[in-house]
């Protein structure tokens, strides 16, 4: 290891932000892919890996990804809720990893609703 | 490429946490994440010490900032399983404060926590202390470099003289003034300390912060070595220390390759290098100039100050000598500023303290409080009361010396000060919490047998006189007091504080003069009625069956005259027993195993 200068000290904690977000539960959008038994057995696995695989190959840094319970509805897993920090909650349902990822870089990184997947806005709908 | 987890277990391990068994539960969560196959998912971190250490293992996972306590290898199967697989957080591993039913998931709404104020602690179960860019990742290091590159050492001094911040290992000595005499002091070569004695029985401040954050503490040595002008540090460790030796030894190392330590930091004209030194356990060598004359290699005595170490200290060079927390305390002054420091705290005491919380509160543990806090909120609201629901009695702060203060103070607003005029003292930060079932006479004597045993024997009032004192107080609480014994202990106390050399002897007799004043009428009773009101002297105990309870409950179970070394107690089995009063030894062994509760005390 190379001996640090000044400006190292900055790019070591821009490189650690992913980290310390998820220390400090800081985000600015949350993805919670619900891992209900039925959600495991649909697939909610490979969603999850999917997301951070993703995350870190194309080292995002402020995106939580987190996983809940069933959220009610067995025959549309796997699901996941999208939530931009302050904004309402969108389900998505039958999800997949292409799906998934096309959520994660329109809606959780640049906020627009993927309307064909989503299943509600609001939690109103489903029980979680 | 940084690996992206949705879970971290942020699991404590300090030596609370380890000594019930810490490290044993992080490789099970490890091998229970790996045969799931989640290890790519959660990953687990080993942190030091949370502070609530009463509850080890612990562990806080985040994002959630899910609590958990007392988490044993057998739960892992399950907690990973339900948590960190399923998302259900597992409420049976969670804290229920006492007097209550339903638990508390979350970490920042348990009452522990929310009135802390943590500045020396400020990453306290958030880094890996054994990982360097945890730290820098938290700002470390970068108020290093803003005083070695914005300020000069004027400067530096300046801010931390502005922020009111005094030492925390005892006297309270404004860290400002102090570094300005090494700054004054003409010398080519200057020294700076990190004194980790830490001697008083019961405290774990310096021990917590060196174990869950060393690199706090090398930060804060680099800024007072660029202020005084000094270019070579001893951090001044005990040796029953393990964990915090390792764990600032791996630090120095990482300092070290990364060029925090050597030469020419930074590429600047700055050359710095830190040195252990693991300290044998004697208290007095906390002391300052017995710790100076043990690095230097010889006998850990005290000698008379003036001259202080800021003019003469380690081989005679100018020396600045901190403890721990006032050098962990330090970085944070300077990134954040003397303003904000110093609008924590009181008139003459500034911004927060460290304090090792024991004795009879539900929550023991490793608190940091701001200065001005009350004693009734420290021991109720992050304490959780006292055990059992017991009554409060006295706290006894400042270690072996210090004194005790009771309940009438406890809506005293603690400082520096506040605690020297109700006759006790800061100290380092140790802080005893007793109830109705304590004796202050025995808490005296504990403390006397304590300093008499350090005492170097250098000096005689602080030798001869504290044996003295010993003596007496034993005899008291043996129920063989004399009426004149009051006043023998307040003329030696007077003494010994008198005409001792160092802080050691000059504060010893604390404890009984602070008892003496609170609790006269205990040491009375002792002494007149050869009686021990809090039932804890056993020579002042008699033992007495209840006969019926004996018979009733039960059952003359015969085990009190088994364990009866003295043939002192008489019954058959499935009758009541009866102790001989002439016979009893008063050793209390009958009390101890009677599972019935059918001896008392007279
Ligand atoms: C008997 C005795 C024991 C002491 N033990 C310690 C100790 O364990 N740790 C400590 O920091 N200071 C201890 N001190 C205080 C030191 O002499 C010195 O004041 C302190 O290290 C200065 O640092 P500070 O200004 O940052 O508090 C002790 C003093 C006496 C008289």
């Amino acid at each position: 290891m190379g001996k640090l200068s000044i400006e190292d000290l900055a790019k070591i904690k821009e490189e650690s932000k992913r980290k310390m977000n998820l220390r400090d539960g800081e985000y600015k959008a949350k993805i919670n892919v619900h891992m209900g038994t039925c959600g495991i057995a649909a697939g909610a696995r490979t969603i999850v890996d999917a997301l951070l695989r993703e995350i870190e190959k194309k080292d995002i840094k402020e995106i939580m990804v987190t996983t809940s319970g069933c959220a009610g509805l067995c025959s549309r897993e796997p699901m996941a809720t999208v939530e931009i920090k302050g904004g309402a909650p969108v389900k998505y349902a039958d999800l997949t990893e292409a799906k998934i990822i096309k959520i994660l870089n329109e809606h959780a990184l640049a906020g627009k609703v993927v309307k064909e997947y989503a299943l509600a806005v609001g939690s109103e709908k489903t029980t979680a | 490429m940084a690996k992206a987890y949705r879970i971290e277990v942020m699991a404590c391990t300090g030596t609370g946490c380890v000594s019930n068994g810490a490290f044993e539960v992080i490789e099970a969560i490890r091998e229970e994440l790996k045969k799931k196959n989640l290890h790519s998912e959660v990953d687990i971190i080993a942190t030091g010490c949370n502070g609530i250490c009463a509850l080890g293992p612990i562990m806080v996972v985040k994002p959630d900032n899910i609590f958990y306590k007392e988490i044993t290898k057998k739960d892992v199967p399950y907690l990973v399983e339900e948590h960190f697989l399923k998302g259900r957080p597992v409420k049976k591993f969670m804290y229920t404060p006492p007097e209550e039913k339903e638990p508390i998931p979350l970490l920042n709404e348990i009452n522990f926590f929310t009135k802390q104020v943590l500045v020396a602690l400020r990453n306290r179960g958030l880094v890996d202390p054994e990982v360097i860019e945890d730290y820098i990742a938290r700002d470390g290091y970068a108020a290093f470099a803003k005083a070695i590159t914005e300020m000069t050492p004027e400067k530096v001094i300046q801010e931390i003289t502005a922020s009111g911040l005094r030492g925390r290992g005892g006297a309270g000595f404004p860290t400002g003034l102090k570094w300005q005499a090494v700054r004054r002091a003409t010398s080519e070569e200057k020294f700076i300390i990190c004194n980790g004695d830490e001697g008083d029985p019961g405290a774990f401040m310096d021990r917590s912060i060196v174990e869950s954050d060393p690199h706090s503490v090398i930060e804060g040595l680099l800024i007072g070595a660029y202020a005084t002008g000094a270019s070579k540090a001893f951090v001044y460790i005990r040796n029953e220390y393990p964990l915090a030796v390792k764990r600032i030894e791996i630090a120095i190392e990482q300092a070290r390759d990364r060029g925090l330590i050597g030469e020419k930091i930074f590429g600047l004209d700055f050359n710095f290098d830190i040195k252990i030194v693991r300290g044998a356990g004697a208290f007095v060598c906390g002391e300052e100039t017995a710790l100076i004359a043990s690095v230097e290699g010889r006998l850990g005595e005290p000698r008379p100050r003036p001259p202080y170490p800021a003019e003469k200290g380690l081989w005679g060079r100018p020396t600045c000598i901190n403890n721990v927390e006032t050098w962990a305390t330090v970085p944070v002054i300077i990134s954040r500023g003397a303003k904000w420091f110093s609008s924590m705290g009181t008139a003459t005491s500034k911004g927060t303290k460290v304090f090792s919380l024991v004795g009879k509160v539900n929550n023991t543990g490793l608190i940091e409080v701001p200065m001005g806090i009350t004693l009734k909120e420290i021991i109720y609201d992050i304490g959780g009361g006292i055990t059992d629901g017991k009554k409060f009695k006295a706290v006894q702060t400042g270690g072996p010396s210090g004194g005790c203060i009771t309940a009438a103070l406890l809506d005293l607003p603690i400082d520096y000060e506040s605690l020297t005029a109700a006759g006790s003292m800061m100290g380092s930060g140790g802080m005893v919490v007793m109830d109705e079932e304590t004796c202050m006479v025995d808490i005296a004597r504990y403390f006397l047998s304590f300093t008499a045993y350090e005492s170097c024997g250098k000096c005689t009032p602080c030798r001869e006189g504290t044996a003295e004192m010993l003596k007496i107080l034993e005899r008291i609480c043996n129920g063989n007091g004399q009426p004149s014994d009051l006043e023998t202990l307040g003329t030696l106390s007077h003494a010994i504080k008198e005409g001792s050399l160092c802080g050691l002897g000059k504060t010893a007799p604390n404890p009984v003069l602070s008892t003496m004043k609170y609790f006269k009428e205990e040491y009375e009773s002792h002494i007149y009625k050869k009686k021990c009101p809090a039932k804890t002297c056993r020579k002042l105990n008699e033992y007495v069956i209840d006969e019926k309870r004996c018979l009733s409950v039960g059952h003359g179970c015969d085990i009190c005259k088994k364990e009866c070394a003295y043939d002192a107690i008489i019954g058959q089995t499935k009758e009541a027993h009866r102790i001989i009063q002439e016979k009893c030894v008063k050793c209390g062994s009958c009390y101890d195993v009677c599972k019935f509760n059918a001896i008392n005390i007279n």
